[in-house]
Formats: structure tokens, C-alpha cells, sequence
């Protein structure tokens, strides 16, 4: 008796060690993350002066005349997140409704999987259609004198590429509002659409706009697609016609050269991640914050 | 109970006009109560109801049901149900679990509407029209009979916007600061939360929730108040003042009131409503009458046994 006990309390450690054995390989590697992305940054602007770096209006690490503003990469970036975000939540937020309010329960339990699906297309994909259907069918449809590469394209299929992060997590917090919180406003006299936009939807805010903060931060992370459709010319524009450059699609372009490492043109690359990092990290806050002030309690 | 007088000084067709505002007028009976509504609130408190001279012969039926089954796909919930709801009375429907107390109740409002694979055979008539008609609006119907539920289902905002939602989505033009007082006064907890109205409803105790949700039934000025056991979430003093409460808007709302406590129908009901349900599990109803009647020389035995305790 007793030594079974001592075996079975030994073993309940040993799983104890293993589960917290992997819960911290994903905060050791973010822990890792961030002290290399801090050091190599800490390299980098000890050459570049801070303010330069965040107010410069030209990015051109890899010609002669060096000059490393980022603004042109954050331009990029977030011409085409805020491209996707148009497309995205609007449509993500109706679908969620749909599915959540109106759908009968058959079309929903097919509805939602395949959705789903779209999440699952290699972005690389999404890269060539936006590149090879939607810019010569119909971004050149829209404006003849498009670029080849532009951020239109890229935001446009980006956007949908994320409609379904946005549609599934929001119709999962409007499945989770009491259907007492439904009974009582149709039992006043409501139709389904308001019942929709002002019971559901506020009661259920919470989970919606982390949806959205969650969806605009893929976008702003998202790599191939820009990558392939958007371009490779650093551009401060808000010509969504035009292409542009985004900071992952420069490190992208940067890693898989040959820069040489330790060279200023390598330590460009953690210095642009660092920026990246800061600005979700700051989107993460503000949407903190505001799911805080908005949040109806039920 | 807050200034009961105060509040009956308002006519609420002065407020707002939808149809039916002066349901009372339209009776044909000319019992005491419904002549002089506004003014005989507070001794119709001391009243027992009972005590209503003519109070169902008379009184029009504001709800019919005629040879109505209803039907969960293929379960058969309610059979043959034949009765008659009158105005500006409190009916009570009691029975024992799993009758379909709630099903009938749901079904003068076409709350059932939303569960798939509900049918309902038959007819419902408010104001002889037939509410399940083609071409009836559901949204209609509900807002001319209102519903409180079992749980108070306040919605996770102000108070003062739980009261003015039903007027807004209805499109009412009227001053809401006014409409919303009226309404938390009917039921009788403006003095309690006057003070606060834009505080979340969520923080009120559970019986002021309850009366709260009341007050925003009574906003929309329904005609018929369908209550589905209101005071059975709540303790006894808060039980109390919803009772109080019931019986004052008695004076111009026609109430259904759907109850597991038989001795709260008895107390606050005009007419009773006793049903049971069969081997098949379907409910029907076994006995209607005069609650005094119903209580005191119930005529079926199943009744009787029911009301006694010794079944249900």
C-alpha cells in the first residue's frame, strides 16, 4: 500500500515537471525572442541615431548612399493592414452575424468549417492569386494604370485571407451571450437585425474587437503575400495603387540575400522586427484597453 | 408601493399613442374597475380580487385559443387547448412540471416561433385576430403582448436604456425621459432608483431586476402581459412586491401569469387555469373557472389532487 502510494506521488511529479516543462518552451523562445531582437537592435543604433531611424522618409540600407528611415516600411505596412482591415472585419463581423443569428443550425454547422478553410490556404497561394488573378482582372479593371506589384491587390486578398479569423472567434463570443439576454428583447418587439446590432453584438464586444485586434495583427505580421504581390520598392505613398514595400516583406527580402552578417544592412533587419514588435504590442494594449471601457457584462 | 396616485394622474395614451392604449374603453363590460381605472389603484390593493364584481362573465376575452395542439417536431406538447383569456384580469396556468405551462404561455406571444420543428395546429385569437394567420408579424404581435420571463433578463446596460430599448426600436417619438419615469413607476421601483438610472442594470438586486424588466415590458404600452413564473427566482419579500405589483397593473393590462406556487395563483389571480398532461406527455387543460371557484369546489378530481398536494 504504501509503496504504491510512494510510486503514484512520485509520478504525479515527474507529469507535474513535464507539463511545466512545456509550458515554458513557448516563454523561453519569447523570452529568447525579444533579448536577441533587443542586443542586435542595441548594435544597430549605436550606428543609427534613434530619431533618424523613426522619422526618416527614405529606407535605402542597400545602395551607396545609405539612408534608414523607416517610415516608408511602416507606410507599407500599414497601407495594406488597414487595406485588409476594410475588407476584413466589416465582412468577418456580417458573416459572424449570419452565422450567429440568422443561419439555421444546418447551414451554420457547414458553414463555419468551410469558412474555416479559407484560414488554412497556404498564404504563398494567396500570394500568386492576388498577384496573377486579382491585380491583372481586377485591380487593373479598377485603374488601368496600376503597378504590377501593387498594395491594393496584396490588402484586397489579405483581407479576405483573414475574414474568417475575424468571422469564427466573433461568433463564438456571440454564441456565448445568454439566449435569455435574445428572448427578452424579442419579446419587446424586436426583429432579428436589432436584436443583432443591440443586444448581441455589444453584449459579445469584448470577444469581437479582440477578434479584430487579433486579425489586424496577422495583417500586419502576414509575410508571403505581401511579399509576392505588393513589391519591393520601399514607397511612403497612400496610393493603394502603387506598390510598396512592407517591414516583414524586407526582412523576408533581406534574410534570404546575401547579407553579410554583422554588417549594418544585416542589423537593419532586428531593428525593423523590433519596430514590428512594438507596434502590436501597442495595438495589444490599446485593445486592452478599449475592450475594458466598451465590455458589457452579462 | 410608491405613489400609486401619482402615477395613475398619467394617462399613458398621452405619452404615446400606439393602438390599443386604451384597451379599457373598448370593454364592454362596465364593471367599477375598468371605468375609473387611474383613480382606484390604491384601494384595489386592499381588494381581493376575487372580490370584483362580474369579473370574468363580463369581461371580454382578450386572448382565445380554439382546438390548439402544438407540437415539438413530432412530440405533441399541448393537446386540444380550448380557453378563453379575459381582459384586464390576472389568469393564472398552473399544473405540474412538464405540462407546457411555458409552451401555451409562449404560444399567445409566437415566442415559439424561433425553436425549430415547432408547429402549432389550430387557432390563437388576440382581439379575435388570429395570431398565427399568414402575413402576421411576429414583431407585431410581441410588441402589443409582452413577456416577462423566469429569470430576470435585464440587458447589460443602463437602467434607463433597459426601459427605453423596447420604445427606441419601435420608433416611438416621445419624450423618453418621460416614458422612462412612467414606466419604472408602474412598476414601482422609480423612487428605488431614481437617483442612479444610468447605472448598469446588473447591479440592481434581483427582485428590483425583475420589476425593472416589467417596467420595460410596460414601455412599449402592451395590451397583454404574459408572465412566465416571474417571482420564482426571487425571495419572498421581492416575491411580495411583484405580487403587489401584479395586482395593480391589473387596472390596465390583461395578464397571464404562469406560476409553480399554487398558492400565489390563488392570491393574485381572477381565473385559474389547471392543466395536467396525459401518458403521451402531452399537456392539456383539465379545469378553468373563477380562481375562488377553482380552489375552493374544483370540479374535476385530478384538480383537486392537485391543489390539495397530493400530486404534482
Amino acid at each position: 500500500m504504501a509503496r504504491n502510494r510512494r510510486a503514484r506521488r512520485l509520478s504525479e511529479g515527474t507529469i507535474h515537471t513535464l507539463l511545466l516543462l512545456c509550458a515554458l518552451v513557448s516563454i523561453i523562445t519569447t523570452v529568447g525572442i525579444v533579448v536577441t531582437l533587443l542586443t542586435e537592435s542595441v548594435n544597430f543604433f549605436r550606428q543609427v541615431p534613434v530619431w533618424d531611424f523613426i522619422s526618416g522618409t527614405r529606407w535605402t540600407p542597400n545602395f551607396a548612399d545609405q539612408s534608414f528611415g523607416v517610415l516608408p516600411l511602416i507606410g507599407g505596412t500599414l497601407l495594406v493592414a488597414v487595406g485588409a482591415s476594410i475588407v476584413a472585419l466589416p465582412v468577418g463581423l456580417a458573416t459572424a452575424i449570419f452565422l450567429s443569428e440568422y443561419a439555421p443550425d444546418r447551414l451554420r454547422r457547414v458553414l463555419k468549417p468551410a469558412l474555416e478553410v479559407l484560414a488554412g490556404i497556404p498564404t504563398v497561394v494567396y500570394g500568386y492569386f492576388a498577384l496573377t488573378f486579382i491585380t491583372p482582372n481586377f485591380v487593373r479593371f479598377l485603374n488601368p494604370d496600376a503597378a504590377v506589384f501593387n498594395a491594393f491587390s496584396a490588402a484586397l486578398v489579405m483581407g479576405i485571407m483573414i475574414i474568417p479569423m475575424v468571422s469564427s472567434l466573433s461568433e463564438d463570443a456571440m454564441a456565448a451571450v445568454p439566449r435569455s439576454l435574445r428572448d427578452g428583447a424579442y419579446a419587446l418587439g424586436a426583429n432579428r437585425l436589432q436584436v443583432s446590432l443591440r443586444i448581441v453584438v455589444p453584449a459579445a464586444l469584448s470577444g469581437i474587437i479582440a477578434s479584430f485586434i487579433l486579425a489586424i495583427s496577422r495583417a500586419i505580421g502576414e509575410t508571403m503575400i505581401v511579399t509576392i504581390a505588393a513589391g519591393a520598392v520601399p514607397n511612403l505613398t497612400a496610393n493603394p495603387f502603387e506598390g510598396v514595400q512592407t517591414m516583414t516583406a524586407y526582412i523576408a527580402q533581406t534574410s534570404l540575400g546575401d547579407t553579410p552578417q554583422g554588417s549594418i544592412e544585416f542589423l537593419t533587419i532586428f531593428a525593423v522586427a523590433m519596430t514590428l514588435f512594438v507596434i502590436t504590442f501597442l495595438l495589444n494594449i490599446v485593445a486592452n484597453l478599449v475592450v475594458r471601457r466598451y465590455r458589457e457584462v452579462y | 408601493m410608491n405613489n400609486p396616485e401619482k402615477t395613475g394622474g398619467h394617462n399613458p395614451a398621452s405619452i404615446t399613442t400606439p393602438k390599443g392604449a386604451e384597451a379599457p374603453d373598448t370593454s364592454p363590460d362596465g364593471s367599477e374597475q375598468q371605468v375609473e381605472p387611474r383613480i382606484t389603484i390604491a384601494e384595489d390593493l386592499l381588494e381581493r380580487p376575487e372580490s370584483a364584481p362580474g369579473a370574468v362573465s363580463g369581461a371580454s376575452a382578450k386572448l382565445v385559443t380554439k382546438d390548439m395542439h402544438f407540437f415539438y417536431g413530432d412530440f405533441r406538447a399541448l393537446r386540444n387547448i380550448s380557453i378563453e383569456i379575459p381582459e384586464n384580469r390576472v389568469t393564472a396556468i398552473i399544473g405540474p412540471s412538464g405540462c407546457g405551462k411555458s409552451t401555451l404561455l409562449r404560444c399567445f406571444n409566437r415566442m415559439n416561433d424561433s425553436i425549430s420543428g415547432a408547429r402549432l395546429q389550430g387557432q390563437v385569437l388576440f382581439n379575435n385576430m388570429d395570431l398565427y394567420a399568414p402575413g402576421v408579424d411576429p414583431t407585431e404581435i410581441r410588441f402589443r403582448i409582452g413577456m416577462v420571463f423566469q429569470k430576470p433578463n435585464p440587458f447589460p446596460k443602463t437602467i434607463y436604456d433597459n426601459v427605453a430599448f423596447g420604445p427606441r426600436i419601435n420608433g416611438f417619438k416621445v419624450d423618453m425621459d418621460q416614458l422612462v419615469e412612467e414606466s419604472l413607476r408602474r412598476a414601482a421601483l422609480w423612487d428605488e432608483v431614481k437617483g442612479r438610472l444610468k447605472d448598469r442594470a446588473l447591479t440592481l438586486s434581483g427582485g428590483q431586476q425583475q420589476r425593472l424588466c416589467i417596467a420595460r415590458t410596460l414601455a412599449v404600452q402592451p395590451e397583454v402581459i404574459l408572465m412566465d413564473e416571474p417571482a420564482s427566482a426571487l425571495d419572498p419579500v421581492a416575491t411580495q412586491a411583484i405580487e403587489d405589483l401584479i395586482r395593480v397593473l391589473t387596472q390596465r393590462y390583461t395578464i397571464v401569469i404562469v406560476t409553480h406556487n399554487i398558492q400565489q395563483a390563488a392570491r393574485i389571480s381572477h381565473r385559474t387555469i389547471f392543466m395536467t398532461m396525459g401518458d403521451d406527455r402531452a399537456g392539456f387543460v383539465v379545469e378553468t373557472g373563477e380562481t375562488r371557484q377553482v380552489f375552493t369546489v374544483p370540479k374535476d378530481e385530478r384538480t383537486e389532487a392537485f391543489i390539495t398536494g397530493r400530486f404534482g
